[in-house]
């Protein structure tokens, strides 16, 4: 039903037309982004119910009937561990995230400025690499940490962290180093900078973004690995992270659904503030990783 | 907290060591002659890198397949004993045939879900923050999306209270329905899996296509609109096969993804139910029945569905590298 027609009547018809034709991806959008929330909010919302409400009634009452206590996250954090493993996570993460970046920074800056034979097969061994299934490598390696006497100590997961971080790594960054100017990179040697120098000087600078995003990804891959630790630390409470703490916890509270969210949430802290603290780095390093070649 | 502290040594001193290793190695090569610089140079700079690719991927892959031709404890050679046995044991091949229907169905959705989420996206001025939520899952571990998802698959008898989403929102659609134990029940537990898969995933796809939605020349989307094109055609007839490498790229990308796929599953059924996928079967023969050769041949079997994909991998990186 159209109103009326008014002086601005056929502007404002012309409006309507385009927002009745807009109105179904809208809706679509909204109805995506709702089921994609719906189970975080779901379990957010469970995390904060106290435990008899939580297995009596669904989550959704509460827009009903709200009632709220922190109770399970005093009685999560509280649990054995968990104040150490975060300690322990960190220390797991943190250097995995620092050896790799300049080393595949090096191997990047190789493939993309330097001639030499080879070139395009071994970088694009090392891109194919990333298909290698990691349980592949976990019995040979855990030989190797056993013969090093490296099993169960951090700097044993670090250097496979960092083993199983690179292939990416080169990747990102022999992509970021390439996307320079020719010229650039010629004017500099014209000036006799050396190798060195336009290394650190020019490529390093000017891969910051992806290095930025490099060590997002890394980080959130390292802080949210579960097999890697369990396998290569062996899961003692002393060396166990967040990941392998939370998992037990999992395993030992069965059905304690009010336990479990507040557990699963308390995990989720840190990546999601990494996440929306760093987006935009995020979506750049996606971007140059998938786009440029 | 004392453990933080050769941490913050490593944070500091890794990037310290690998500095001074650039710094001596070009120090060395200033002692050569020239000719011989250009040839060696590359090598040092990769060399750190590929030393630690060769350690922990290389030679692993090679040793599993080695071990993939030996016995359960890797010491007498038994040939294709343990391949004939993947392709014999019913566990298995419902494991392979699960991992075909993650390649099919969780390939199709992420990318086609994606595709759609990145064009809406691109309509509205919201677009960024739509992206923004559908990416969410990816900064989550596997056990915590396992736990969440776990609690919306969650099964009362009839009668109690549902509390599990799925539930509830089927007997709220449909008038006299029963609840079901989804995730016990196949093979829709596998399928509810797979949703999992998608639900983490899609993300990716969304962000990367709406990416290169945003950089298609206007110049290109106006001609077509000056020649009178809809929507719809400016879509299907331009757009699209503008970003058709993309496409490809995030579907391969995907593919991969699906050959691997094992958190999912092991964090929630553990691939009990008819769920199994070759990767977790792969975990179970190593660390629960210790059998190194069936899981070496079932890694094996994965490096070889992955290899056509390698292959287009190096193929397009070799025609981009004649382009630059």
């Amino acid at each position: 039903m159209t109103p009326p027609a008014r002086p601005r009547g056929i502007a404002g018809r012309r409006r309507l037309a385009r927002a009745l034709r807009a109105a179904p991806v809208h809706a679509l959008l909204w109805a995506l982004c709702t089921v994609w929330l719906l189970p975080v909010v779901g379990l957010l919302t469970s995390s904060l119910r106290p435990a008899r409400d939580v297995s009596a009634s669904g989550w959704w009452t509460v827009l009903a009937h709200p009632a709220f206590t922190l109770a399970n996250y005093r009685e999560v954090l509280a649990a054995d561990n968990m104040g150490q493993s975060f300690w322990n996570s960190v220390a797991i993460a943190l250097p995995s995230v620092a050896i790799p970046l300049l080393i595949a920074g090096y191997a990047g800056y190789a493939f993309a400025w330097m001639e030499f034979p080879g070139r395009h097969t071994v970088f694009a061994a090392t891109v194919a690499l990333l298909v290698v299934p990691l349980q592949t490598t976990f019995i040979p390696v855990l030989r190797l940490l056993a013969a090093l006497g490296l099993t169960g100590t951090f700097a044993g997961v670090w250097m496979a962290h960092t083993g199983y971080g690179l292939p990416l790594a080169t990747y990102l960054l022999r992509n970021a180093a390439a996307a320079l100017p020719r010229d650039l990179i010629d004017a500099a040697a014209i000036d006799g900078a050396s190798p060195l120098a336009t290394f650190f000087r020019l490529v390093l600078p000017l891969s910051g973004p992806a290095l930025a995003s490099l060590a997002i990804f890394q980080f959130l891959w390292v802080w949210n690995d579960l097999l890697v630790a369990l396998i290569y630390l062996g899961g003692q409470p002393a060396v166990a992270p967040m990941t392998v703490t939370i998992s037990n916890l999992v395993n030992s509270l069965g059905g304690g659904w009010h336990l479990l969210t507040a557990a699963a949430f308390v995990s989720m802290a840190l990546p999601l503030a990494v996440f929306f603290g760093l987006q935009r780095y995020v979506v750049r390093g996606i971007l140059a990783g998938a786009l440029k070649g | 907290m004392e453990r933080i502290v050769p941490a913050l040594l490593v944070v500091v001193g890794a990037p310290a060591a690998a500095a001074a290793y650039i710094a001596a190695a070009e120090a060395m090569l200033a002692r050569a002659p020239s000719s011989r610089q250009r040839a060696i140079r590359p090598w040092l700079w990769a060399a750190p890198a590929l030393a630690f690719i060769a350690v922990f991927l290389v030679y692993p892959a090679l040793s599993t397949i080695a071990l993939s031709f030996r016995d359960a404890a890797g010491h007498r050679w038994v040939g294709l004993a343990n391949y004939v046995f993947a392709f014999r044991s019913p566990e298995l091949l419902g494991a392979l045939w699960n991992n075909v229907l993650w390649l099919a169905i969780f390939t199709a959705a992420t990318v086609g879900l994606g595709l759609l989420i990145a064009i809406l996206a691109d309509r509205v001025r919201y677009g960024a923050a739509c992206l923004a939520v559908v990416f969410l899952p990816m900064a989550l571990s596997f056990t915590a999306a396992g736990v969440t998802w776990k609690f919306v698959y969650e099964f009362r008898p009839a009668g109690a209270p549902q509390i599990g989403l799925l539930n509830a929102a089927a007997r709220a659609a449909i008038p006299g329905f029963l609840p079901r134990a989804w995730l016990i029940a196949p093979p829709l537990n596998t399928l509810l899996l797979i949703a999992v898969g998608v639900w983490i995933w899609t993300g990716f796809c969304a962000a990367v296509l709406f990416a290169a939605l945003r950089s298609v020349p206007a110049e290109l989307t106006d001609a077509a609109r000056v020649d009178g094109a809809g929507e719809a055609r400016l879509l299907g007839q331009v757009v699209l096969p503008t970003i058709a490498p993309t496409i490809a790229v995030v579907a391969t990308t995907m593919a991969i993804t699906s050959l691997k796929v094992f958190d999912v599953v092991y964090v929630t059924t553990n691939g009990n139910f008819g769920t199994d996928v070759v990767a977790n079967r792969m975990y179970k023969e190593m660390f629960t029945f210790q059998h190194f050769g069936r899981a070496g041949a079932l890694a094996v079997l994965l490096l070889l569905a992955a290899g056509p994909v390698m292959a287009a991998t190096v193929r397009r990186l070799r025609a981009e590298e004649a382009l630059r």
